[in-house]
């Protein structure tokens, strides 16, 4: 297995690799939480690596327990939510679109 | 009129329909209950100003002699985690606070089409991650039969305004247990149908393949009139079952009925009996079961082997498809937004770090992980086939019992604070409950008495193949009539007043 920012499977989890994946989940977390989280992640993922223990090549894997094929229904023109009703519950919007604050740094 | 609030839904609904009581008379005691108890019990979030409108156009409608449904006119709560347009939505987070959705979910929706009258929304633990409504954040919900003790989570609010006569009838859903184990420490009913039987559209998603909206009881049989709204398929949702589903409160009014159990094949799934459980809930599980053989009940053990692999399969699926689903909540189309100057990622970031709690950051985090690039075949991918097996494990218990059953959770209700700094203790107490959800069959759980050793009130659990259930009113109607014609009152009608 190739080496990811995360380090090799079964790496032991450490500050750094919590901090990777706070950025990635685009939550700015702050040193005492990254602590505590680091110390509370390896003691989850331990408890649910036993999932490995049984999942052998010839199990088929399960994502959906019904599974439906081909869902569609009828393309027909309906009501859909206004404008207005679209940005009624946006932080902030120009009345016609969402509005954001700069997309790309000033380094970028 | 207080004894209002006392009468089973099914009861209000008969004296509405022949005109002893308006819904308006209906609504403002349950609105009056609310006032009185809620500020102990906190089971409601936002409370329906329009509640008494809703009831005077019912009644209005009715006195014109309107044809109305089975159960119009009579008050329900709703979880939080359903949209509601002119309501509040916010799914137990902070980063939803004062959200109105421009649009019902459509078990909300049913439900005014049915002509209920919707209260106001309930407290759950934030985006339903939890088991004791403590990781809402907006405070706990206590539990109506001791105060220092969990309702249950995430459904705790559903739960408890049914269990303390705040409302007749409740939404919930149940992702890994948030309606069952809930109803198992209140004392109340609560049924996650078969995934596909109610619709998800509106229901603020935790884990798309394991989330099931349903009903919130006192009895068998108000779950099942409650089922029978809320039910049946949506073009919305691209999970919903085009079945034609019976009527459950027919199933529920036949089991209520039925003289015995012969030729009922009940599986007891050993790997749930009990291992390590509370020993006034295993007492209480195997009373019920003595009382089902008395019935004629056929009690057959079962083996689930792959069981002990579902808490573990359940806290990597849930985890990765919540850190999927959570993520639109990123400052732009809705909900707070973050003070910080700086790009819109670092604006987003600092929202998600403001906005979420302690338990919703530690499963992103996990989910994360789980999904991450090199990580995902050893635990989302083995997830995946553990969720095979244990379908399996239950395909194979159901060739030899038409139903299974256990208790509904390890343990009573346990007091605030006890499990919150240990998140693995906290996950294991969802060990009876979460296999349903893993393969989609349907789970009710039911009051089957207290525990002698803390006078709490204990669950039992009944399990059907998926698309059946039916068969969880029949045997839960007839369960029910059976332990109350042993006690001479209902469970809850023994509950400390308020």
């Amino acid at each position: 297995m190739s080496e990811t920012p995360l380090g090799a499977y079964g790496a032991a989890i450490t500050t750094d690799v919590v901090s990777h994946l706070a950025n990635l989940a685009r939550i700015a977390l702050t040193p005492d939480e990254i602590v505590k989280l680091t110390g509370e992640l390896g003691a989850i993922v331990d408890a649910v690596a036993k999932v490995s223990e049984v999942a052998t090549p010839d199990v088929p894997p399960t994502s959906h327990p019904i599974p439906l094929v081909n869902v569609f229904r009828p393309d027909i023109p309906g009501v859909t939510l206004t404008t207005a009703e679209a940005l009624a519950g946006a932080p902030e919007h120009d009345g016609s679109r969402f509005k954001v604050s700069a997309i790309l740094g000033e380094e970028q | 009129m207080s004894s209002l609030i006392h009468l089973t839904a099914s009861a209000l609904a008969e004296k509405l329909s022949t005109g002893e009581v308006s819904s308006v008379e209906a609504t403002q005691a349950h609105l009056d209950r609310i006032a009185a108890v809620d500020g102990d019990i906190h089971a409601f979030l936002h409370v329906n100003a329009e509640a008494i409108a809703a009831a005077t156009d019912i009644d209005a409608r009715r006195a014109a002699g309107e044809k109305l449904g089975p159960l119009a006119g009579v008050p329900v709560a709703i979880k939080d985690v359903l949209c509601t347009i002119g309501m509040p939505s916010t799914a137990g987070s902070k980063i939803l606070e004062g959200w109105i959705p421009p649009y019902d979910a459509t078990p909300v929706a049913k439900l005014k089409a049915a002509g209920l009258i919707a209260l106001g929304k309930t407290n759950m633990d934030e985006f339903a991650m939890g088991s004791s409504t403590e990781h809402s954040a907006y405070g706990p919900t206590r539990n109506p039969w001791d105060l220092s003790r969990i309702p249950g989570g995430s459904g705790g609010g559903s739960a408890a305004a049914v269990a303390a006569f705040e409302a007749p009838l409740a939404l919930g859903s149940d992702t890994g247990g948030s309606i069952r184990q809930p109803a198992a420490v209140t004392g109340s009913v609560g049924v996650k149908p078969t995934y596909g039987g109610v619709s998800r559209y509106g229901a603020i998603a935790l884990a798309s393949s394991l989330d099931q909206v349903g009903p919130v009881a006192r009895t068998v049989l108000d779950a099942a009139m409650l089922h029978d709204v809320i039910g049946g398929h949506d073009p919305r949702d691209s999970t919903s079952l085009t079945d034609v589903w019976p009527s459950f409160a027919a199933a529920a009014r036949e089991g209520a009925r039925a003289e015995n159990l012969k030729g009922l094949r009940v599986g007891v799934v050993k790997e749930l009996d009990s291992p390590g459980f509370q020993p006034g809930v295993s007492q209480r599980f195997h009373e019920a079961l003595e009382l089902l053989t008395a019935a004629g009940a056929e009690i057959v053990e079962v083996s689930a082997p792959h069981f002990e692999y579902a808490v573990a399969a359940y806290y990597v699926i849930l985890p990765a498809e919540a850190s999927s689903n959570l993520a639109k909540f990123d400052s732009v189309r809705f909900g707070m937004r973050s003070k910080v100057s700086g790009t819109v990622e670092d604006v987003m970031a600092a929202t998600r770090e403001a906005g979420f709690g302690p338990e919703v950051k530690r499963r992103i985090i996990l989910g994360t992980y789980a999904l991450s690039a090199g990580y995902y075949d050893a635990y989302y991918g083995s997830a995946q086939k553990v969720r095979t097996l244990i379908q399996r494990d239950f395909a194979s218990a159901f060739e030899k019992a038409d139903v299974l059953v256990s208790p509904s959770a390890p343990t009573t209700a346990f007091t605030f604070g006890e499990k919150i700094d240990d998140p693995l203790a906290m996950y294991l107490n969802d060990v009876t409950t979460i296999p349903a959800n893993l393969a989609g069959v349907p789970g009710m759980g039911l009051p089957i008495g207290l525990a002698p050793e803390d006078g709490l009130p204990v669950g039992f659990q009944i399990m059907a193949p998926a698309r059946e259930d039916a068969r969880l009113y029949k045997l839960g109607a007839t369960l029910e009539r059976l332990l109350e014609d042993g006690w001479g009152r209902t469970l809850l009608s023994q509950a400390p007043t308020l």
